[in-house]
């Protein structure tokens, strides 16, 4: 028998970096538990008693989800609450508290089992509603549900944790997001999710390191103690021996100080030794990023996902709220640009109807569903242009497939020109009008497309995917999506020239024009744009400016003639390693 | 008791905002008021009952009144929905 405490053994996964830095502490797993119900029956004179807890319970309840959403206004702004609205109010729902008070007075059984009961009626209706938005509500009546049987039971609320942590969780949706980032939390790993998951964007605003697609963590580390996240790589390390931690430690440190030396970039161009000049923006989704990228230095905003309004929300925000997110981004942005993509709705993303489809990623989605529906369509270009009135605003146009799309978007906006010339309302009348080229079919006629609009920008995740016929978040394939697949580098090439010869700027807003290892490569292959993640954009600038263009020219004509992605990769990271030795890579 | 159909008439249906209004309404009179559709009937003064019909533009519900102020409940709810729930 061994006398000395065990040592557990150190273990190491691997998922997807989605939001950088390096955590290390103690671990966290949240677990979201149905709660464990008995029947039981009472006695008359225990009934005051009864419900005397029950009250008790139900204010505990709405205390609770008062401070949740408090903090979630605090930090991501009113309008992005609503998704805590209806669980209030089915707090507050004095019929249906009538109802339970009234059967544990007449049928003498315990709050927990008639609470359960009487809210599973319902709930269960809703969870087989046709209707989605219905059955998405289904969700936060069980969670009202288990929120007020947990305070039955008197049990803690698990948002709230001791200490700082890591926390480790199947699943977490982006109210879990927000409402554990009010405690200390180092970092988020989580079973489940891609880089472009809800729980990977919100971290990234909420600049709180993330590894999703972890599979199996939440029951690996279930006895871990401690644990080392890498929101850089990936690699998720269970039980770190001193060592390891050492190594995380130093790691962070140099990152740390790396960014700190950034600092100084920020009112630097980004332009290369020999004075090529690129333009070096940020995507957003989320408005309270802007101070930040203020803060950056950004050329401007490359790509504002403004499907993001519709987040929370229940109908489609309005022709005048939308008006006022494009005017308040033109503002703070002026007078640097601000490109706008019209609704990408579909695919993993949100939809508007609910729409059965074997196959999203090749069905309604971006401009299909906008073309479908032009009166929303028409509404959000009139928005986007009564916010143009500086000058500053231009637009782009998500998943075209063929030129046809094209011509008709671009009619709808000349309709929407007309209705405010008409109405007497000002707008830029030479607004520029880009596209996205993320479908191969639009790489294949990039110069028909820049043909009819002022620039094309590549949005690498999904043309990776369809070029390669690769779904990133399928596990089992995920590691045949490679960014570095001579295929892609070609094709990007291909685009590039095409749109440059018919005399339009080429854009990239996809994740790699934000990953240091394909910047030289981009910015040979003749890239106007880079779209960046906000985080990723002193990096990104500081290899540009060490560079000549003459060289990266030479490096991408090289890299052209490669025929794997391994000789690719090798061959970018030794470079990088010669040039950029502080530079982190992977 | 007095009844009469009406028909949703706003983009959202009976979603969380429009349901709210409802129940709010209805709540500031006496009258006992329920809701039909598809052969559910709920409360119209609960919000989870209304939340349950998943009512949808275009279909049709059948509101229920009876005791107390009753025609002006009906009045005041079926204005409601003749307006679209105020929904811009």
């Amino acid at each position: 028998m061994k006398t000395e405490s065990p040592h557990k053994e150190e273990t190491v996964l691997k998922g997807i970096p989605a939001s950088p830095g390096i955590a290390i502490g103690p671990v966290f797993v949240f677990l979201k538990h149905a709660p464990v119900i008995e029947e039981r029956s009472i006695l008359p004179e225990e009934v005051e008693r009864e419900l005397g807890r029950l009250e008790q319970a139900i204010t505990r309840s709405h205390k609770e989800l008062r401070k949740i959403l408090e903090f979630a206004e605090k930090k991501l702004g009113e309008d992005k609450v609503k998704i805590f609205e209806a669980q209030l109010m089915f707090l507050e729902d004095a019929v249906l508290f009538d109802a339970i008070y009234a059967r544990i007075r007449s049928e003498l059984k315990n709050p927990e089992f008639v609470v359960h009961d009487e809210i599973g009626k319902y709930h269960r209706i809703m969870l087989a509603s046709k209707d989605e938005y219905t059955r998405e509500r289904a969700n936060d009546v069980e969670d009202v549900r288990n929120r007020i049987l947990r305070n039955l039971q008197e049990q803690r609320a698990i948002s709230r944790l001791e200490g700082s942590s890591v926390i480790v969780s199947q699943n977490l949706t982006a109210p879990d997001t927000v409402i554990l980032s009010r405690n200390e939390v180092l970092g988020y790993a989580t079973d489940i999710g891609g880089i472009t998951s809800h729980t990977a964007l919100l971290s990234r605003a909420l600049k709180i390191p993330a590894v999703v697609g972890l599979k199996t963590i939440s029951h690996t580390a279930h006895d871990a103690e401690r644990m080392v996240l890498d929101g850089y790589s990936g690699v998720v390390v269970l039980n770190p021996t001193e060592e390891t931690v050492k190594r995380y430690e130093a790691k962070r440190a140099r990152y740390q100080e790396f960014e700190a030396r950034l600092t100084g970039l920020r009112d630097l161009p980004a332009e290369t030794l020999d004075h090529h000049r690129v333009e070096l923006s940020v995507n957003v989704e989320f408005e309270q990023e802007l101070e930040f990228i203020k803060l950056q230095g950004a050329d401007g905003i490359g790509l504002y996902r403004s499907e993001y309004l519709i987040v929370g929300k229940e109908i489609f925000p309005s022709e005048e709220e939308q008006f006022n997110q494009y005017k308040l981004l033109a503002e703070t942005m002026y007078p640097k640009r601000v490109i706008i993509r019209t609704f990408d709705i579909g695919g993993d993303k949100l939809m508007i109807d609910s729409v059965k489809e074997s196959n999203p990623f090749l069905g309604w989605r971006g401009i299909r569903v906008m073309l479908d529906k032009p009166d929303l369509f028409l509404e959000q270009l009139r928005a986007i242009l009564r916010a143009s009135t500086r000058k500053n605003v231009a637009l782009m146009f998500p998943m075209v497939s063929n030129l046809k799309e094209v011509r008709r978007a671009r009619k709808l906006l000349d309709e929407a020109k007309h209705q405010l010339r008409k109405e007497g309302i000002p707008y830029d009348s030479r607004i520029k009008v880009g596209v996205m080229v993320e479908v191969p079919s639009a790489a294949v006629i990039a110069e028909d497309l820049a043909e009819e609009v002022d620039f094309l920008s590549i949005g690498t995740n999904d043309l990776i995917q369809y070029l390669l016929a690769v779904d990133r978040g399928n596990d089992v394939v995920s590691n045949l999506y490679q960014e570095f697949n001579p295929a892609v580098v070609r094709f990007l090439r291909r685009i590039i020239d095409r749109g440059k010869k018919k005399g339009v700027w080429v854009g990239m807003c996809g994740e790699m024009a934000g990953d240091p290892l394909a910047t030289i490569l981009l910015l040979g292959l003749g890239l106007d744009e880079f779209s960046v993640v906000p985080n990723m954009l002193p990096e990104i600038k500081k290899i540009i400016r060490g560079v000549k263009y003459s060289e990266a020219q030479k490096i991408a004509q090289h890299v052209l003639r490669m025929k794997t992605e391994d000789e690719i990769k090798d061959h970018l990271k030794s470079m990088m390693k010669k040039k950029f030795p502080d530079i982190p890579i992977g | 008791m007095i009844q009469c159909e009406v028909t949703i008439k706003n983009r959202a249906g009976l979603h969380t905002r429009p349901a709210a209004l409802l129940v709010k309404l209805a709540a500031k009179y006496k009258a006992e008021f329920f809701i039909e559709k598809d052969g559910i009937e709920i409360n119209g003064k609960s919000i989870i009952g209304v939340m349950t019909l998943a009512a949808e533009q275009g279909s049709k519900l059948l509101l229920r009144f009876s005791g107390e102020g009753e025609e002006e409940a009906c009045q005041a709810l079926v204005d409601l929905f003749g307006r679209g729930f105020d929904e811009k």
